[in-house]
């Protein structure tokens, strides 16, 4: 009966190995997300269920105040600021997304026509403006935008905006800084997606008598969906919780959901309000994305977009 | 397994060939194609085609050979509508098509790479083009199924294009320009990406195909075997200029020049130093030929050689030195000596004596197999 003996303990000696390398594959990453992603979400969690105290800082006891306030309901009665936010928030993200996909879409397909040495020069001149602060981009924006700027001349002259008006500050200018800052996110995996695409099936569907247009509805633009999918939330959801854009450039016209969070937590205002608004973002973006797989499935044929 | 089904099977099981035999062949008229002056140029300096004029039978089973970059390819896709020759005319069924775009063409393809639609199922590339022409679902369904049983993948039509084997990707490939009943069928290569065995056997069934729907199919390659295996035609091709066209046996036996007769597997070729009426001065000696051509390279197919054990003296008798021998069950291939001349032979193995490597042997060859060509 030397068998119960020995075979125990080489399993069990598989598995430490195992444990010892789980460990030091894994925990790091672990360690870092309890650390800075679960721990601070809990505390913000509790802070949005907690009273605001005099200072704006979370006081017990608990209650669901916030989320009233949040919903609208303030010692005035119910306003709808809030909802406009949101509303403003959702808009603006979907304005933003969809232009970013027209503008990105055909330049991640001219990318993919070009020669092969050229193609990574292409792609980092579409990087490497995001290599610079967003806040100074941002900045740049302000002074081309600004009233007396040519562009803002010619909008006059167009009679696009009233004399002296500029293009900023405006709700016009919060939407094109979020498409000049999200637009390397979309063109690089709709790249990946156009890279992936032999020319060959294009010509196949013309030959199987698609037209030019139906050869790219029928052939092309399914196969760059799940790209255009991963695209769509590396930059509606960053664009949703945008902070930076609509301060500088949305002056108190295009506050998004993210300035009113912020708001909250700076200038004493009111943490556990803030709290609150944080979370309502993060289950707006959860359904959002939940959205998004189920619209990948469908039209991806069943086929899984990593999200 | 679905690769090892025989095209018979396949042919017979097709009902419109059912139809067709019983409406005496009636029901599918196969469609000539035309070629006038056909110029195509990339760029500035690369000429792709430089005047082809060529006209491809009803019915027939044409195949484009070359190297690559010969042009063949670039052929095909001008008659698939895919490129825009520069210059000249094209014609199929009678019909002027020159500048009639692919998708308007009754004319479909075969490619290299398949080109089959990843995003869709089988079903759904099969019923590809019916869709695009308009066909209704059902109609369209009912097609699939029948072209799917056609080629014995019915029960694949459900799966997923990356499900299935290079084989199989071919046959729905195959399937999905058939379906179409196009009248010309053009395939670019189809079978260079699968293994040498299935290749060979899909090599009979597409000729079965062919034989049995009596479409004009219009095949690439630059496999010469294979080019002979399958073509009712040859064109050979080189530098965008056709070298000859003919039914393989002549472009085999009879090659139209030197770079046909080297691309067609011959070696043997030796320049003609002197000639005194059909008696021929070469580095192998002096040889008599039935034809008296013009030509300054002499050909000497390896099979149309006989070797005799030691030296026989004879007109058209050649001592030589066994240099090596390479055994391949059927026939041995023999690399011999003449003088300083290196020649190339081949013996069937017929239970006759198989000479050695080192024997002394005599070269024996018939003045009707000897001829004579141009650069």
């Amino acid at each position: 009966m030397a068998y119960t003996g020995v075979m125990p303990s080489a399993r069990s000696r598989a598995m430490v190995r195992e444990a010892r390398h789980l460990l030091f594959t894994v925990a790091p990453g672990a360690v870092w997300i309890v650390i800075f992603l679960v721990l601070p979400g809990a505390y913000l969690m509790g802070v949005a269920f907690m009273t605001n105290g005099p200072y704006g800082l979370p006081e017990m006891p608990l209650s669901l105040e916030s989320f009233k306030r949040l919903a609208g309901f303030g010692f005035l009665g119910w306003s709808p600021g809030n909802l406009y936010t949101l509303l403003r928030s959702l808009w603006q993200t979907a304005v933003s997304t969809g232009l970013v996909v027209l503008v990105a879409y055909p330049i991640a397909y001219y990318i993919t026509t070009c020669r092969e040495k050229w193609r990574p020069i292409m792609l980092l001149l579409v990087v490497v403006p995001s290599w610079t602060n967003q806040v100074i981009r941002t900045f740049g924006w302000m002074n081309l935008l600004a009233p007396g700027t040519p562009l803002s001349g010619l909008a006059e002259g167009l009679g696009l905006i009233a004399p002296n008006m500029g293009l900023y500050p405006s709700s016009f200018a919060v939407t094109l800084g979020l498409v000049y800052n999200f637009l390397p996110f979309m063109v690089l995996p709709l790249y990946a997606a156009f890279e992936k695409l032999d020319t060959a099936q294009v010509e196949a569907a013309q030959d199987l008598f698609a037209s030019p247009v139906r050869a790219f509805w029928h052939a092309v633009f399914p196969q760059t969906l799940p790209g255009l999918l991963a695209g769509i939330v590396l930059v509606a959801i960053p664009a949703f919780g945008m902070y930076v854009i609509p301060e500088l450039l949305g002056g108190g016209k295009g506050m998004m959901l993210g300035n009113l969070v912020a708001t909250q937590f700076s200038g004493g205002a009111n943490w556990p309000l803030g709290a609150a608004g944080a979370i309502l973002m993060l289950i707006a973006t959860f359904i959002g994305l939940f959205a998004m797989r189920r619209i990948g499935k469908r039209l991806g044929g069943g086929e899984e977009v990593v999200i | 397994m679905n690769e090892t089904i025989t095209a018979d099977a396949i042919a017979s099981s097709h009902p419109r060939t059912a139809e067709a035999a019983a409406e005496g062949e009636a029901s599918r008229q196969a469609s000539a194609i035309e070629m006038q002056g056909l110029h195509k140029r990339f760029g500035r300096a690369t000429v792709a085609l430089d005047g082809v004029d060529l006209t491809i039978e009803a019915g027939e089973f044409f195949t484009l050979l070359g190297p690559s970059g010969c042009g063949k390819t670039t052929l095909l896709r001008i008659l698939a509508g895919l490129e825009e020759a520069d210059d000249g005319r094209l014609a199929i069924g009678g019909r002027d098509i020159t500048e009639v775009p692919p998708h308007r063409r009754s004319v479909n393809t075969v490619f290299q790479s398949y080109a089959l639609f990843p995003h869709l199922s089988v079903r759904d590339n099969l019923a590809f083009g019916l869709k695009m022409r308009g066909m209704a679902a059902a109609a369209r369904h009912a097609k699939v199924d029948e072209i799917a049983d056609f080629i014995k993948l019915g029960d694949l039509v459900d799966r997923r294009v990356d499900q299935l084997s290079g084989g199989q990707r071919q046959r729905i490939a195959l399937a999905r320009a058939l379906v179409c009943e196009p009248d010309v069928l053009l395939l670019d290569e189809p079978l260079s990406a699968l293994d040498a065995g299935l290749r060979s056997q899909l090599q009979v069934e597409l000729l079965r195909v062919q034989k049995r729907l009596g479409m004009t199919f219009v095949f690439v390659t630059h496999d010469q075997d294979e080019a002979m295996v399958m073509s009712d035609r040859i064109a050979v091709l080189n530098g965008g200029v056709i070298q000859q066209v003919g039914p393989p046996r002549e472009v085999y036996e009879h090659p139209a020049n030197a770079f046909v007769a080297r691309f067609m597997g011959h070696d043997n070729l030796y320049p003609v130093t002197g000639r005194q009426g059909s008696r021929l001065a070469t580095a192998l000696g002096e040889l008599t030929t039935a034809e008296a051509g013009e030509g300054e390279l002499l050909l000497i197919r390896p099979e149309t050689l006989d070797l005799l054990p030691g030296e026989v003296a004879g007109d058209n008798h050649l001592p030589a030195v066994v240099v090596e021998r390479l055994y391949r069950g059927s026939h041995a291939e023999y690399r011999l000596e003449v003088g300083d001349t290196t020649l190339q032979a081949t013996l069937n193995n017929r239970g006759r004596h198989l000479p050695e490597v080192g024997d002394r042997v005599t070269i024996t060859v018939a003045p009707d197999d000897l001829i004579t060509l141009s650069e």
